[in-house]
């Protein structure tokens, strides 16, 4: 018995041993990319006078929305060392489907947001479904369906835009209360509800132990294939989410949506310190990881920089910000 | 600077976030001999040897080696340098054959990196003849058992001609057989003049294999001692600070009724008929060599890989288990051999990796009670004395023997009714390991069926009720705590009985 007192005792002394310097490196690395980007807005504030403006901070905040919605549901599939493919698609699915509901005096503008949602978590639940019972990698199967969604929406629009939404609609994406784009609360609403389900719930704890070591997961009984199946498509009900937003703000079903959107979403998750070895990740590393994405898209707009030199300068900038933080993660 | 010593470590000093691992340590090591590093779990033996090899660097100290400071900074450099390592935690890659395993980044290979794979083989099969190793170059390192995995770690840390070789609980993972095997590759290794330090919780070994003894606590260095000159219970006094009472008595509990019975069962190539019961209050014992097919049974009764004939009763009813999460609802809890495969979360909490199996009882309406699942980690944890920091600590920052104890803590929050123990204490220091099997003995008395495999005999012997034993997949027989003995252990666990009764 003595013994267990003594250890006790001992780690409470280790513990206040910790010198500052240690507690300084802990906060960097805990906080490290918060700091990056904050550096960021610094930065483009002496550059720029217009960036730092309450309309143009609203606005990156606002055009970050719709990849930030997806980049939360992707965040969640990589921490089960998943990958998912499709969002892109499916916005685009989504959004044709969604828009032809829409049309002015026709249906009341919550059922073409109701099909849109089903419709991806539909596709989300599909992939899922395959990727546990039928065991194939993630990256096959959601590659499957980013092709087949894609080529789905084609189907349905005949290759064209489908315009003529109600305003009721089109409210969401270019709406405000209270000054705020609609989008910006729905990013946050969907931000803090996944933090939630994340980090107070058997669901979010599940999902870390199934990215920690899946082997060991199955051992202790959890249910994976089940919780596999929940997790595509909540990543699918998102993309469906963000397929609409994008809709109403860009007044149209486009079949050629949303294109490249699962590589930003994917980026703001690694940024955000997700790691695509599974078990590691939070929503706010992501949320912040896009918002890094958004002030280089728009400062580099600001600057007048070229969109061509605006993509390699990108590419750069995520490549130099990860290999930053895998160092920090690697020193000890 | 002293010609007999192969290296020396002075001063090592290191910290990390929260725990001060090292503190002034120092390590002398004489040519040619075999120097055991002891302490407590948690005491900072696998650091410094980390430091050494070059995967941590120190906040301060000096290493000499073979007569010039060592300045390493990548494992790359300790290997050129004459230093090879056996980790505690294995770290094969399972796809890969064990030729490609053993010459992984040094493979003979023709120019623009093509590999001469027969020559690999060659290269490989010439090292295990030399060692007496019978296993398949060509086979994978995932069909291998863990006992197997660990010779290979070991011919592959002796395949670099080091000077001095590493070895970090070489045997916490294999039965009797392998150690005087290995023990016998120690000894050849020593005449060619290798030097080797020699990391262990297993008191006998320290006179049966080496010279000398260092002994860190806290870490902290203690003292050097001659290992035929110290008695074991001066060097636990050395390791915990105090005398430690050893003896954990077994307890007399009443056996009641049938908690757990396992009928004719089979699996293609792994075991054949096995059939054994457990009551309520009981502890069984299931002894054998490694490959005997001990933990595919535990696998198999728990539905990891269900069994293809035979059948399987709880509390008298037949149970079909056709995985873990069947086996957890009819109350069974398995603690797996393999802590870092089948066990740990690496990226998670400690608090995490406890209370995986049980979260559901802390689940209300969707959100989890947090104050209540930290209490009762905390609870757990003071009474196994897992050393950590806090809690919220990463588990991959714990050391071997902690992150086993913070394993058994996840089974015994569950509270299963029917536990199996596949090497519970492996790992795990003195002082602790008693702990631990006070802690069996109070399930038994709580009315727990348990089951226990165990490569220790003396553990076997000393927690059991009754012993079966396997043998090639084959139960050779069951022995009563009064007729069980190492001896009659050892003639059924080799088969050698069997062939000569029959
Ligand atoms: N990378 C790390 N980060 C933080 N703490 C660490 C790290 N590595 C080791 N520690 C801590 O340093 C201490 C010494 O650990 P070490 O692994 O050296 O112990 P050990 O003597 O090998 O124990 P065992 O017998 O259990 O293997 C422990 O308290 C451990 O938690
Ligand atoms: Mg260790």
């Amino acid at each position: 018995m003595s013994s267990q007192v003594s250890i006790v005792n001992k780690q409470k002394k280790s513990k206040s041993a910790v010198s500052s310097k240690e507690r300084v490196s802990r906060i960097l690395h805990k906080y490290g990319m918060l700091m990056i980007l904050i550096g960021l807005i610094i930065l483009m504030s002496f550059l720029s006078p217009t960036f730092l403006t309450t309309g143009n901070l609203l606005n990156i905040v606002r055009q970050m929305s719709v990849v930030g919605i997806v980049a939360i549901g992707v965040t969640i599939v990589i921490i089960t060392t998943g990958i998912d493919l499709s969002s892109g698609s499916v916005i685009a699915l989504v959004s044709v489907v969604a828009a032809s509901f829409a049309h002015p005096d026709t249906y009341p503008f919550f059922v073409p947001i109701l099909i849109g949602l089903g419709l991806g978590l539909l596709t989300g639940v599909i992939n899922g479904t395959i990727i546990s019972k039928a065991k194939i990698a993630p990256f096959i199967v959601t590659l499957g369906m980013m092709t087949a969604a894609r080529g789905a929406a084609l189907l349905f629009s005949d290759g064209r835009p489908i315009g003529n939404l109600s305003d009721s609609f089109k409210f969401i994406g270019q709406g405000a209360v209270f000054g705020i784009p609609v989008p910006i609360i729905i990013f946050a609403f969907v931000g803090v509800i996944s933090y939630i389900l994340l980090n107070k719930t058997k669901f979010g704890k599940y999902v870390y132990a199934i990215g920690g070591n899946e082997h060991a997961a199955i051992i202790a009984g959890v249910n994976v294939d089940k919780y596999k199946v929940f997790v595509y498509g909540y990543a699918g009900l998102l993309s469906g989410l963000a397929g609409i937003v994008l809709t109403s703000r860009i007044s149209s079903g486009q079949p050629t949506a949303g294109v490249m959107y699962e590589l930003d979403a994917i980026a703001a998750a690694v940024i955000g310190g997700t790691s695509l070895a599974g078990g590691i990740g939070t929503i706010g590393g992501t949320i912040v990881g896009a918002l890094i994405i958004g002030v280089m898209n728009n400062g580099l707009d600001l600057l007048n920089v070229s969109p061509y030199w605006q993509q390699i300068l990108k590419g750069v900038i995520i490549t130099v910000a990860v290999f930053i933080d895998s160092r920090k993660n690697r020193k000890s | 600077m002293n010609k007999e010593h192969v290296l020396e470590m002075i001063n090592i000093t290191k910290e990390f976030p929260g725990v001060k691992a090292l503190d002034n340590v120092q390590l002398k090591v004489k040519k040619g001999t075999v120097h055991a590093l002891m302490g407590e779990n948690g005491a900072g033996k696998s650091t410094l040897m980390k430091i050494l090899i070059g995967i941590y660097t120190p906040d301060s100290g000096k290493i000499i080696f073979d007569g010039e400071e060592l300045k390493v900074s990548a494992i790359k450099n300790a290997l050129d340098k004459g230093i090879s390592m056996i980790h505690q935690e294995l770290s094969p890659i399972p796809n890969m054959t064990v030729a490609e395993n053993i010459f992984l980044g040094r493979e003979p290979s023709y120019k623009f990196g093509w590999v001469k794979a027969k020559e690999l083989e060659e290269k490989t099969r010439k090292l295990f003849e030399k060692l007496e190793i019978d296993i398949d170059p060509k086979a994978k390192m995932s069909e291998l058992s863990i006992a197997n995995t660990q010779m290979v770690e070991i011919a592959k840390a002796i395949s670099y001609n080091s000077k001095l070789i590493i070895m970090d609980e070489p045997t916490s993972a294999i039965t009797e057989k392998e150690v005087h095997h290995l023990f016998k590759i120690i000894r050849s290794l020593k005449q060619e003049g290798v030097s080797i330090i020699y990391i262990t919780h297993k008191m006998d070994e320290l006179s049966q294999i080496t010279d000398e003894v260092t002994v860190l606590r806290d870490g902290k260095y203690i003292g050097t001692k001659s290992s035929d000159q110290i008695t074991k219970d001066e060097l636990i006094e050395m390791m915990v600070g105090r005398e430690l009472n050893q003896i954990f008595h077994k307890q007399q509990v009443e056996i009641k009724e049938l908690a757990l019975s396992v009928q004719q069962l089979s699996k293609k190539g792994k075991f054949e008929n096995i059939s054994f019961e457990v009551r309520k209050g009981e502890i069984v014992g299931i002894a054998g060599l490694m490959g005997s097919g001990r933990t595919e049974v535990l696998e198999s009764v728990f539905g990891i890989n269900p069994s293809d004939s035979g059948e399987i009763y709880v509390h008298g009813e037949k149970a079909t288990i056709r995985s873990p999460r069947d086996a957890i609802r009819y109350g069974m809890g398995l603690l797996t051999e393999d802590r870092k495969l089948t066990g740990l979360f690496l990226p998670l909490s400690v608090q995490d990796n406890i209370i995986t199996v049980t979260i559901e009882q802390y689940a209300k309406g969707g959100f989890l009670n947090e104050k209540k699942i930290r209490e009762d980690c905390q609870r757990l944890s003071d009474q196994l004395a897992i050393k950590t920091p806090s809690l919220q600590q990463l588990i991959k920052y714990l050391s071997g023997g902690n992150q086993q104890k913070a394993l058994i803590a996840r089974w015994l929050l569950q509270d299963p009714d029917i536990l199996f123990l596949d090497e519970p204490t492996r790992g795990i220091d003195v002082g602790a390991k008693s702990e631990i099997y006070n802690l069996i003995f109070d399930l038994a008395k709580k009315g727990k069926a348990i089951v226990v495999v165990s490569s220790e005999l003396p553990e076997i012997l000393g927690l059991s009720d009754r012993i079966i034993v396997m043998h090639d997949g084959k139960k050779t027989g069951e022995l009563s705590r009064e007729e069980a003995t190492q001896e009659r252990i050892m003639e059924l666990a080799t088969g050698e009985l069997v062939t000569s009764g029959s």
